[in-house]
């Protein structure tokens, strides 16, 4: 950088403007560096410090991040497509066909919509996976983990109540049928069924109440949970690395990890 | 210095904290579930804008013997056998589907997940739990078969023509 441009820069940096804003300040001390995550708000659900084994890719696979990705993903091209869509009998189906063959760039929204919404559902069950098998929903992630299942119903009620806003034959057989398995519930279930039709049968409202549901209240509540289960992995102690975890029983004396591999085997 | 009535109150005796506490968690319960009684009588439509249950499906002199007429849009069958006419719901007792009567095979068939019935709405296969129900068939003085779909009435009874 010019001597000149640093100057300016410093300048800058050390004004009030820039201190009312970014109350950190300037520096390069590791005081500095964590200040400066944990006083803006968009980065302060992360970590002022993080292992470095925590950002390999084999801790993790970067499961948790890519499906937080294809969300954003689906939140910006869901609102680009709800400038071109009406949810109303039968307007709604012209709608998709207009996205498809006339509006610029439509196709690609829609797709990108779609197959994202494929890909975060099985980037959640893969993070599930990866998560159960690691192990790392062990106390004291138990409580992240219980949150990591709800996030999982969110995403798929998600997807299942955008599967009928196309408003086609495939979104209304398979809304049929998906609300029709809500009537075995036990006392309740027709008037689970009424409720989340808005009606007998499957029709304007249900397309209304689904796109709500769709758009506004299943979106809310994922970011909602979203924000508990990032900020729990940094209560949690970040991460879940293998040999990050504090020995069993501190005080004890410590055993290399051969030693309680061993112990681990010869258990029954 | 005995004090032992103010250090031992009676059991039955509540502090005002106590009491306030109470009657905030109280109301509390009473606004939620007022709440929720409002949300559930909000969220279920009074006036529902279906189409009527009740069906003309035309002349009864416009159905042959042994025949099995699909209405699609109304979601019924008209069923002539000789011992009268009857029908049935098109909408599979298992999940709701649309069922289509299959001449070549003489039977009502779901293409969703295979449930197969007999034109009497009898179970043959499939995992549907009922057979299809018969649904509540009368003539209007025009001689019109008028079907009741919200009335189901048990099976075998035909209308005698």
């Amino acid at each position: 950088m010019q001597p000149r441009t640093e100057a300016t820069l410093g300048r800058l940096m050390a004004s009030r403007l820039w201190k009312s804003i970014f109350r950190s300040g300037r520096g390069t001390s590791t005081l500095h560096r964590s200040m400066a995550i944990q006083q803006s708000v968009l980065l302060h659900i992360l970590p002022a410090k993080v292992r470095r084994r925590m950002l390999n890719f084999d801790a993790t696979w970067y499961l948790g991040t890519l499906t937080l990705g294809t969300f954003l993903v689906l939140v910006i091209t869901g609102i680009l497509l709800m400038f071109y869509y009406h949810p109303s009998v039968p307007q709604a189906y012209a709608d998709m066909k207009d996205l498809r063959y006339v509006v610029s760039s439509g196709l690609f929204l829609r797709n990108l919509h779609r197959w994202s919404a494929h890909a975060m559902v099985l980037l959640a069950f893969a993070h599930m996976f990866r998560v159960f098998y690691r192990g790392a929903y062990r106390p004291p992630r138990e409580f992240n983990w219980v949150v990591g299942v709800i996030l999982l119903l969110i995403t798929l009620l998600l997807s299942y109540t955008g599967y009928l806003l196309p408003w086609d034959q495939l979104a209304f057989w398979a809304i049929t049928v998906g609300s029709n398995i809500s009537s075995a519930v036990p006392i309740v279930g027709q008037k689970i069924h009424f409720l989340m039709l808005g009606g007998n049968q499957v029709n304007a409202n249900a397309l209304l109440r689904f796109y709500v549901l769709h758009c506004v209240i299943l979106p809310l509540a994922a970011v909602l949970f979203i924000a508990v289960h990032f900020w729990r992995i940094r209560k949690d102690g970040g991460l879940y690395v293998q040999q990050s975890e504090p020995a069993k029983g501190a005080g004890e004396t410590p055993v290399s990890t051969e030693d309680s591999a061993q112990e681990a085997v010869a258990k029954p | 210095m005995d004090q032992s009535g103010k250090q031992k109150p009676d059991e039955q005796e509540i502090s005002r904290r106590v009491f306030f506490a109470r009657l905030g968690i109280g109301s509390l319960g009473l606004a939620t579930v007022g709440t929720l009684s409002f949300a559930y009588q909000y969220m279920s439509p009074n006036v529902l804008y279906e189409p009527s249950p009740i069906v003309n499906a035309g002349n009864v002199d416009e159905y042959s013997m042994n025949s099995v007429t699909m209405h699609a849009a109304e979601a019924i069958y008209v069923v002539r056998l000789p011992e009268g006419i009857f029908s049935l719901t098109m909408i599979c007792t298992h999940l709701g589907c649309m069922t289509a009567w299959k001449p070549e095979l003489g039977i009502i068939a779901c293409p969703c997940h295979g449930s197969r019935f007999s034109e009497e709405g009898q179970k043959l296969a499939g995992p549907a739990p009922r057979p299809l129900p018969w649904l509540r068939t009368w003539l209007s003085d025009d001689r019109d078969v008028m079907v009741d779909r919200s009335t189901d009435v048990p099976p075998f009874q035909f209308l005698r023509i």
